[in-house]
């Protein structure tokens, strides 16, 4: 699932600057299941800026709302007359929702109150741990279903490097710590599975011109298009 | 053996190729524009060692280029083995990087991952690691004996490069290390040096894995040793140095002597020791002496191991 | 009043562990503490503990303020972020929860989860300049009337010293906001508080 955090609070309240009549609009899938933007969330935002706004003596006016697919258009419009009321929408939404947001209701102002970050599963209650880097072109047949794209820290093709202790990477921070070693967990599963074969071999390049380093992608599905 | 032969004909392909033993240093350039630097470590070094390592930012730390010290280097009496880390550069900077450090006569070069940005003093900078360490072993090897850029295009003139890699014997999982090693050689390494060697049992145990392979015929492998200037080193590495295998009896030993003279000189000792030792095990084609911030060592170390005069070669 | 008062926060803040301890002793002395300040105080007090110790409290004729205000709820784990903020947007000037000891939890947890959300509403009040020490958690049982009592005094001393939420809106009834926010999780008030029954219990 997407996966994203909520931005400091000075930030949002730079986003927003003078403007009076405020929605934000949380999103109901994603980010609801990750805990910092569904309706819940938003509401608890909007709360916050109620009290500086009261504090501020602003007279901003801060309502709450949420779509059920902010990505998705037509989930939009069942909340367009919240929209359009607004000066400004502080969406709560991952990337995807927030543009989708902006492109539906130009040119109203619409800012990010969220930092979209990862392609995360959740690997406990309230732990979400990164999982896909959507980079275009799928090794994991090959590496026992590990992603060694985002999972390596230095998105090894041939590893694990040097750094690799006791099945922990190298890159140990206070807010990073105990990242497990890709490489040495493709190892261990391979083993497993009895296809060590498959380490042994060089891997080549990786074609990142299917990632994001080719320009934005996008995809077509001709048969299912509507005629 | 005809100069044609050889795949690069620098001094250290020339020393390794006729199984004489290897002594290679290893020189970090500064966090400025001062050159000087890299010349008083290479007038320190010259006629002590064989080549010269030039670290390519090392800990993602920024310095003076690899390649730039490395000509500095050779323009000062030693040869340079430039170092190149895939996290710095993508694969049109390395190709091109290349080329350009073969036309300055820079013959040697050193293929690595690099160490995690997180270490360094840029950790917001994006890391590229476009290709990794055997990818770009690959790419240079094909670049010298196929004449082709990585895209596959040829081109008329092809850089000569003696390509050379590092191991991590003591990295995890241990078993797989000696495969890493036959990797690399599968992609193109012609030389071989090791993270710093501590633990020499262990290291035995991992050449044993390389011979029973037959890896130590088929590429150069280079002892790794750090000379310690004291017990507060040996501890550091000890217990923050990722990948590092310092055993209790070296820090014990460190910490038995006083800091200052004596710890430097139990150091250089210690490191002649480890020197011997080394060279006695087969398949070890040489040492590579990574004296941190201690070249000045490094001339003593040489001599008391008794690998004076380095040889010369045609 | 003014010495013992002034100190009484400084002091919570420091027994509660939180990190804020050592700034609300700086500030505390520079505060003017306005000697006819009624605070407003919202408790959301668990009806297997809090609010059973309070009824307690009545019976053996304990003294505590009156600014306190009770909203019965069948377990500090259905608190919410929201239920907490919207309390301090009313105007209420402190709001504490009061929840069974740890580990004695009649749903095991909810205690425990109650101790978070407070927690993260203080760091969500500190974003929006708020004093962190305008909220808080409490542990008791229904036995501990004389703690019941105790941390009602405390707590209104704290906001006391405090003084007003800088929030304050006229005519808004705070813990009428605050129960509406709640919805159908909060009880109906009830002084005798009677043993629930399982049903009750899990018709969450």
């Amino acid at each position: 699932m997407i996966t994203a955090e909520r931005k400091p609070f000075d930030e949002i309240l730079a986003l927003v600057g003078d403007k009076k009549k405020i929605l934000v609009a949380g999103c109901d899938t994603c980010v609801a299941i990750c805990l910092t933007g569904g309706e819940k969330e938003a509401e608890v935002l909007a709360s916050e800026l109620r009290i500086k706004a009261e504090q501020d003596g602003t007279g901003a006016e801060v309502e709450h709302t949420a779509a059920i697919r902010q990505c998705e258009w037509e989930y939009l419009d069942m909340i367009a007359d919240k929209v359009e009321a607004a000066d400004i929408v502080v969406s709560m939404a991952c990337g995807i929702g927030i543009q989708s947001m902006a492109e539906k209701f130009e040119p109203k102002l619409v800012v990010p109150a969220v930092d979209t970050n990862m392609l995360g599963m959740p690997q406990e209650h309230a732990l979400w741990l990164e999982r896909c880097g959507a980079c275009g072109d799928c090794v994991i047949g090959e590496t026992a279903g590990i992603c060694p794209v985002v999972r390596c820290s230095k998105s090894l093709m041939n590893g694990p490097c040097g750094g690799s202790h006791d099945g922990k990477c190298e890159v140990t921070t206070p807010e990073k710590e105990d990242i497990e070693c890709a490489w040495h967990l493709i190892w261990e599963r391979l083993k497993a599975q009895g296809r060590e074969e498959l380490m042994i071999k060089n891997r080549p390049p990786k074609k990142w011109n299917l990632s994001s380093s080719g320009g934005p992608r996008k995809m077509v599905r001709e048969e299912a298009k509507l005629v | 053996m005809t100069a044609t032969e050889y795949k690069a004909g620098t001094n250290l392909e020339k020393i390794l190729s006729e199984g004489k033993f290897a002594v290679t240093g290893e020189c970090g350039p500064p966090k400025s524009a001062d050159g000087s630097v890299i010349e008083n470590k290479a007038k320190m070094l010259a006629g002590y060692v064989d080549a010269v390592n030039i670290t390519d930012n090392q800990t993602a730390v920024v310095r003076i280029s690899s390649i730039a010290s490395g000509y500095t280097a050779m323009q000062n009496g030693v040869e340079p083995i430039v170092q190149m880390t895939c996290r710095d550069r993508n694969r049109l900077a390395m190709q091109a990087d290349l080329l350009g450090a073969h036309t300055l006569g820079i013959h040697n070069c050193l293929c690595l991952t690099g160490d995690h940005l997180s270490f360094g003093n840029h950790p917001e900078a994006r890391g590229v690691h476009d290709l990794d360490a055997i990818n770009l072993i690959e790419m240079l090897r094909r670049m010298r004996d196929e004449k082709k850029f990585d895209c596959g295009e040829e081109m008329d003139v092809a850089p000569k490069f003696y390509i050379g890699c590092a191991e991590n014997p003591f990295g995890d999982p241990f078993e797989f290390r000696a495969i890493r090693l036959k990797k690399k050689i599968l992609a193109g390494a012609d030389f071989m040096q090791t993270q710093c060697i501590f633990n020499i049992p262990k290291f035995k145990t991992w050449m044993e894995e390389v011979r029973a392979e037959g890896l130590h015929q088929e590429i150069k492998i280079l002892a790794g040793i750090t000379p310690l200037k004291g017990v507060g080193g040996a501890r550091y590495m000890k217990n923050f140095v990722p990948g590092m295998d310092v055993p209790d009896e070296i820090v014990d030993r460190m910490a038995g002597v006083e800091k200052g003279p004596a710890s430097h000189a139990e150091g250089k000792k210690l490191a002649v020791e480890m020197i011997k030792e080394l060279a006695e095990i087969e398949g070890v084609a040489g040492v590579h002496i990574m004296a941190v911030e201690w070249e000045e060592a490094v001339p003593d170390i040489v001599e008391a191991a008794g690998l004076l005069p380095r040889p010369t070669v045609a | 009043m003014a010495d013992a008062d002034v100190k009484a926060p400084a002091a919570e803040a420091a027994a509660e562990g939180g990190a804020a301890a050592p700034e609300a002793a700086d500030e505390a002395p520079k505060r003017v503490v306005d000697p006819d300040f009624e605070p407003e105080i919202i408790v959301f007090a668990c009806h297997y503990c809090a609010y059973a110790a309070a009824d307690l409290a009545g019976s053996m004729r304990l003294q505590y303020p009156t600014n306190i205000r009770m909203i019965k709820l069948p377990c500090t784990g259905k608190l919410e972020v929201i239920h907490l903020l919207k309390a301090i947007e009313a105007g209420a000037d402190g709001v504490y929860a009061a929840g069974c000891l740890e580990g004695e939890c009649h749903y095991l947890k909810g205690n425990l989860w109650a101790r978070k959300r407070v927690e993260h509403v203080k760091r969500l009040l500190e974003e929006v300049g708020i004093e962190p020490e305008r909220v808080e958690m409490y542990n008791m049982s229904s036995a501990m009337g004389a703690r019941f009592a105790e941390v009602a005094t405390e707590f209104t001393e704290r906001i006391k010293a405090l003084g007003p939420n800088p929030v304050r809106r006229e005519g808004v009834d705070a813990h009428a906001a605050a129960r509406e926010a709640l919805g159908g999780v909060a009880m109906p008030d009830d002084p005798v508080p009677s043993a629930a029954t399982s049903e009750e219990g899990h018709a969450e």
